[in-house]
């Protein structure tokens, strides 16, 4: 059942500006699955090809099985969570959340059941007469989750559902979608700019990048084993070295002569030959800072720098150190500090490593 | 405290407007008021004195038709302008901002000549020997011997066609400040397009409808060159009444006595309206 909802081989162009580029992907039943990509990625485009608000130029989309391609959005079995809400001003909370049901001519108290029982869900029981517009952001958005879950969609659609909340809010509604998400088991679909958010509430990502999906895998995966250095640095943070291969090792182990820092050994995830040019990327939080050079073999990836800059986050710090051309970014706890060393001032030498298996080697689409 | 002061401020701005509403509406109402209990004197003026006649006079049974006929096509008219105009208005909202500003030029440019001019060329355009007459004679839509003009039903084309801009303007207002995003929600929710236009963009522009309603409305009632133009004998409005008192009778406290009346027929409908407008929809909200 991984293929619930289908987007196959999908294409939208405006005027000569190619929105979409020949997507394919499908979402298994009760998934979470997110959209995720900067703005004019064609994200918000396929969503709506989806919702039946634009009819792609070729491809076809099919939900549990029926081809909805040509379908009018009234006729699709999806349901859509917009960006600002669009609740209807002019109707009460309870009327609002009704709208869906009474468009498809339910019986009278199938639709007072509904509406009080979604609801009940989103704890708005008690708002139920007042307007939208006496409504806080949140609870807003709670009651566009409500009319649109009500009616049982198949498949429900959420244009940004964070954006338009502030931080603390945001982090409150993030849980509350996911409590909602496994409550109703509907399969949810996400379009988001912001990767944390994508993260935490999804099974499943496609990164999309200029119309095209670059990678479709879980959250971890992603971060962990960015296909592209598009993928790698719109999920988390990166750094990228470029260099070229000097040895090949058991178990996928290569080692990399990087210019100006030195020959650190990474892990490969595909078919490397010697000599070979390519991409490395290892994440900020993977390497470690000392003041001395660590004890090790050369199992560890160790190399000298300088402290350029220093920025204190609370709950972590960066540096940016200098190593030959190289500009290095690290993350790190303060509390690594605290087993005797300090923490290192700036302008101080130190040491970074990181251990073979947290380098990364990427697509090497524009190593050359 | 300083909003005190801030209120007693703002309540000067409104003193231009304020003159403006007393110069040139309560004071002549004021005095067509009076009039209308003044006795009329011989050389077309008003005499001295207060008198009842006039208004006995006026409540004579033969006027009601003509007040009846005055409130139809004034009703009629404001039914089919709006009709006409919650479409014209929601694609003037929909499309580009070139088109949009051609449509809005085509709804004015009728302003730049003469509404008397305007009315004449309607005279001509349904005359037996006009050319639209012939034109549909000659596609069979009417037989031969119809008449076009000198009847209600030019003077309820006429009368559509003066007042179809002041319905499209407001509603035009509105429908440009409505959130298009709400019709692909109510698509969304399995409203089709003619349910998305009556159930959410509808109440979405209704003060627009209010207003258009009551400028149509108010402006149909105090019309009497149309019927007196395009109408028949028997199409006569209050209006024509007003005149003829004043111009041909020279009876100033009887087209008063009319006046007034009108007055009334127009400003109750408009303050149950506005009543019901602040305090109405407030109680449906809480």
């Amino acid at each position: 059942m991984d293929d619930f909802l289908v987007i196959d081989h999908v294409t939208k162009s405006f005027g000569s500006h190619r929105a979409v580029d020949d997507v394919s992907l499908s979402v298994a039943q009760g998934e979470a699955f997110s959209l995720l990509g900067p703005s004019g990625c064609g994200k918000t485009t396929l969503l709506r090809m989806i919702a039946g608000f634009e009819r792609p130029d070729s491809g076809r989309i099919l939900v549990g099985g029926q081809d909805i391609t040509t379908l009018p959005p009234e006729q699709r079995p999806v349901n859509t969570v917009f960006q600002n809400y669009a609740l209807f001003p002019h109707l009460s909370v309870w009327e609002n959340v009704a709208f869906g049901l009474r468009m498809s001519r339910r019986p009278r108290e199938e639709i007072r059941s509904g509406v009080d029982r979604m609801l009940e869900l989103v704890r708005l029981g008690e708002q139920a007469r007042k307007r939208p517009a006496q409504l806080s952001g949140g609870q807003r958005q709670r009651v566009a989750i409500a009319r649109a879950l009500v009616n049982r969609p198949q498949v429900l659609l959420l244009d940004e559902p964070l954006a338009a909340l502030d931080l603390k809010l945001r982090q409150h509604m993030l849980m509350e979608l996911n409590t909602i998400h496994e409550q109703v088991g509907t399969t949810f679909i996400y379009v988001t700019h912001d990767q944390g958010e994508a993260m935490s509430l999804s099974d499943r990502i496609a990164v999309m990048n200029a119309g095209k999906v670059e990678q479709i895998d879980s959250p971890e995966h992603l971060y962990e084993t960015p296909r592209s250095s598009f993928v790698a640095t719109f999920i988390g943070d990166a750094n990228f070295f470029t260099g070229t291969v000097v040895e090949l090792q058991h178990e996928g182990y290569v080692r990399v002569m990087v210019e100006g820092l030195g020959s650190p050994l990474v892990l490969s995830n595909g078919t490397i030959s010697s000599h070979q040019t390519l991409r490395l990327m290892v994440r900020p939080e993977k390497i470690s800072l000392t003041l001395k050079r660590p004890l090790s073999g050369d199992r560890v990836n160790a190399f000298a720098g300088v402290v350029e800059d220093i920025a204190y986050f609370g709950s972590h710090t960066r540096y940016r150190i200098r190593a030959g051309e190289h500009h290095i970014i690290a993350q790190l706890q303060r509390s690594r500090f605290s087993g005797g060393e300090i923490a290192p001032e700036r302008g101080a030498e130190v040491w970074m490593s990181f251990h073979p298996d947290e380098g990364r080697v990427v697509l090497l689409e524009d190593a050359a | 405290m300083s909003t005190d002061r801030q209120s007693s401020k703002q309540w000067l701005l409104t003193l231009p407007s304020l003159a403006w509403l007393g110069v040139f509406f309560v004071i002549p109402a004021i005095l067509v008021i009076v009039t209308a209990f003044r006795p009329a004197d011989l050389h077309g003026g008003v005499g001295a004195g207060w008198t009842m006649a006039t208004v006995h006079e006026v409540s004579d049974p033969a006027y009601l038709p003509i007040l009846w006929r005055t409130v139809w096509f004034s009703g009629v008219t404001t039914l089919v302008c709006l009709a006409l105009s919650l479409p014209m208005a929601f694609q003037m909202a929909r499309v580009g901002p070139l088109m949009r500003q051609v449509l809005l030029l085509l709804v004015v440019i009728p302003f730049l000549s003469n509404f008397l001019i305007r009315i004449f060329a309607w005279k001509s355009l349904l005359h037996p020997e006009g050319p639209l007459t012939r034109l549909l004679i000659w596609l069979h839509f009417i037989p031969e011997d119809a008449m076009l003009l000198n009847n209600a039903g030019a003077v309820l084309l006429v009368l559509i066609y003066t007042q179809l801009p002041f319905a499209i303007l407001p509603l035009y207002a509105a429908a440009e400040k409505f959130d298009f995003g709400l019709l692909d929600a109510a698509r969304d929710l399995g409203a089709g397009p003619w349910r998305s236009f009556s159930k959410v963009f509808v109440p979405g522009v209704w003060r627009g409808i209010v207003s258009a309603a009551v400028m149509v409305f108010v402006c149909s009632l105090g019309q009497y060159v149309i019927p007196q133009m395009v109408g028949g004998a028997s199409d006569e409005m209050l209006g024509s009444k007003i005149a003829q008192r004043v111009f041909s009778d020279r009876n100033l406290p009887h087209a008063s006595v009319l006046a007034a009346g009108l007055m009334l027929v127009v400003l109750v409908p408009m303050l149950i309206v506005a009543v019901w407008q602040r305090f109405g929809r407030k109680e449906a909200v809480s």
